[in-house]
């Protein structure tokens, strides 16, 4: 066992050495600019891209003609929003999205509310899903896009996309989700969620960084989006710039294995991880953050009260995780994931997310759940709240000087 | 972000953790900070003859450098007299911890903690409070 322990794979992922070995050729020997049309180390690299985008394509049940590459999730992520927008502006001005989005799209929701469009940001319930009747009342003759997350990267929750895309159908309007926590951790197929745009980044899949994908539905209906990027047209018309092919390439071989590998992975782990939600969840006054039913298999956050995020991670310094606690930020807010839950903003600080990868052994998660019950117990007798909490005095009733 | 090994040093082995009997008329206490903004510090001082803090102890929730902190303004407190101690600057802290711009609230907290502690300990002793000449807040 290697310490310190990685348990932050929703951050990114190691790359698979198998990812690595089908990358390598594409940076020396077979570096051919794969839109070189006329001559063999052009068709070389370009072979390599199309194999890789039927990879990609085979992991969402979707056809390798609708695989836009690009430089990772938030580029998708604001081609599809923007994009879009931009297209479709004159059939309508109204998006709808959820508060629990990754930044990426929320960002890319603000520009286009900045271009005159107007976006929706739908709250979620106390277990961090979407209510369907407050979707479907949002919905108007206006709206042209719903962009919901597929699994929530801070808490894992994964959100009804069937439903929702058929609310969104109903409706006239496209559905897009960003799914790059879901994608390869459990099954996504475009035709039967209903999906009309999905961004993926190959770094959350064991791929490597810097490399992503926007599927764009072709049939029924066919959508297209305007190009945030100008120059010669590559990716049909949708993406320009010289393709990534190394990366391509390993994102292809990524999916790949995550297709073969993802069933059993998904019982691996969520094994794992029940085993240390059920270890740490024993200490007293600790939460699961989010539905445990409709979670990503590898995820749990779990709040620790009276102990503050930061401090905990210090503490743990031999585990690799992260916390909803904003210490760290300059705004000193905690997490907007969690506040949406309706969790109190010290529960927010409290928070732990644990995020089990690949290689993640039951080795290494026994350990993290000793570490972790050391350090919150620690934290707790160095805690002049947890004394308090043990003193029964209501800390609602104590006028705290805000700072 | 990487922490300075003082920091290190007082959040591993954290000095004077504890609780004094805040009843007592010798004991000071100042709780400062805010569940919902991530720390809450609590210190407590002893006053014995002559105005000089005899103990000192706290408990925090925070981040590593709250802890810290408040660990180092226990260890500064002892021998003080009570206006000398009233003389600590957040800044003293920040420099002896090498805390970076972000950390620097925990440092302030840390001095109105100290402050608060001394004015609980003044006004229950038929003195009163001192008014910092600086806002924090």
């Amino acid at each position: 066992m290697n310490i310190p322990i990685y348990l932050d794979n929703n951050a990114t992922t190691p790359m698979d050495p198998r990812v690595l070995e089908a990358m390598l050729p594409y940076f020396t020997t077979k570096f051919g600019n794969a839109a070189s049309r006329n001559h063999p180390f052009g068709w070389v690299a370009e072979e390599g891209v199309d194999y890789a985008r039927e990879q990609v394509a085979k992991l969402i049940g979707a056809s390798e003609k609708e695989i836009i590459f690009t430089s990772g999730a938030t580029e998708s992520d604001n081609l599809a929003i923007k994009g879009v927008f931009e297209m479709y502006k004159e059939k309508g001005n109204h998006i709808i999205t959820t508060v629990t989005e990754h930044k990426a799209v929320l960002d890319a929701c603000k520009h286009v509310e900045k271009l005159g469009g107007k976006v929706t940001y739908l709250p979620v319930k106390e277990d961090g899903l979407v209510d369907l009747a407050v979707l479907e009342a949002a919905m108007t003759n206006e709206t042209i896009l719903v962009s919901v997350m597929y699994g929530n990267n801070e808490i894992g929750v994964i959100q009804p996309i069937k439903e929702i895309s058929a609310i969104a159908h109903k409706y006239g309007a496209l559905f897009m989700t960003d799914a790059v926590q879901a994608v390869g951790k459990i099954p996504v197929d475009v035709n039967a969620d209903g999906i009309d745009l999905l961004a993926l980044s190959a770094h959350k899949i064991y791929g490597p960084k810097g490399v992503g994908a926007l599927y764009v539905r072709r049939k029924g209906p066919r959508v297209k989006v305007t190009a945030q990027m100008d120059g010669g047209g590559h990716e049909r018309g949708m993406r320009s710039g010289t393709l990534n092919v190394p990366g391509i390439v390993g994102l292809g071989k990524a999916c790949e294995l995550c297709g073969q590998e993802m069933e059993s992975e998904a019982k691996r782990l969520s094994a794992l991880r029940d085993k240390l939600q059920a270890a740490l969840t024993v200490l007293e006054e600790s939460y699961v953050n989010g539905n445990v039913e409709h979670r990503l298999p590898h995820v749990a956050n779990i709040s620790f009260k009276y102990v503050e995020g930061e401090g905990l991670m210090m503490a743990m310094k031999d585990l690799a995780v992260s916390s909803g606690s904003a210490c760290t930020s300059a705004s000193l807010e905690p997490s907007y994931v969690l506040k949406s839950l309706g969790l109190s903003d010290d529960l927010a600080h409290s928070s732990i997310r644990f995020g089990l990868g690949r290689f993640t052994t039951e080795e290494e998660v026994d350990y993290a759940v000793e570490v972790t019950k050391t350090a919150v117990n620690h934290l707790r007798d160095l805690s002049p709240l947890w004394e308090m909490f043990k003193e029964g005095i209501d800390l609602d009733s104590i006028e705290w000087a805000e700072h | 972000m990487a922490y300075s090994d003082k920091v290190i040093d007082h959040y591993t082995n954290p000095r004077n953790v504890g609780t004094l009997d805040k009843a007592s008329h010798k004991v000071g206490t100042g709780l400062v900070g805010a569940p919902e903004c991530g720390d809450v510090m609590r210190l407590q001082i002893e006053v014995g003859d002559d105005n000089i803090i005899t103990d000192a102890k706290f408990k925090t929730f925070g981040c590593g450098s709250a802890i810290a902190s408040s660990s180092l303004a226990t260890e500064w407190l002892k021998g003080k007299t009570i206006d000398d101690a009233m003389k600590i600057d957040n800044m003293d802290i920040v420099e002896e911890l090498a805390l970076p711009p972000v950390k620097i609230h925990c440092s302030v907290l840390a001095e109105d903690a100290i402050k608060a502690a001394i004015n609980d300990f003044r006004v229950k002793n038929g003195m009163e409070a001192i008014e910092s000449e600086k806002s924090h807040h």
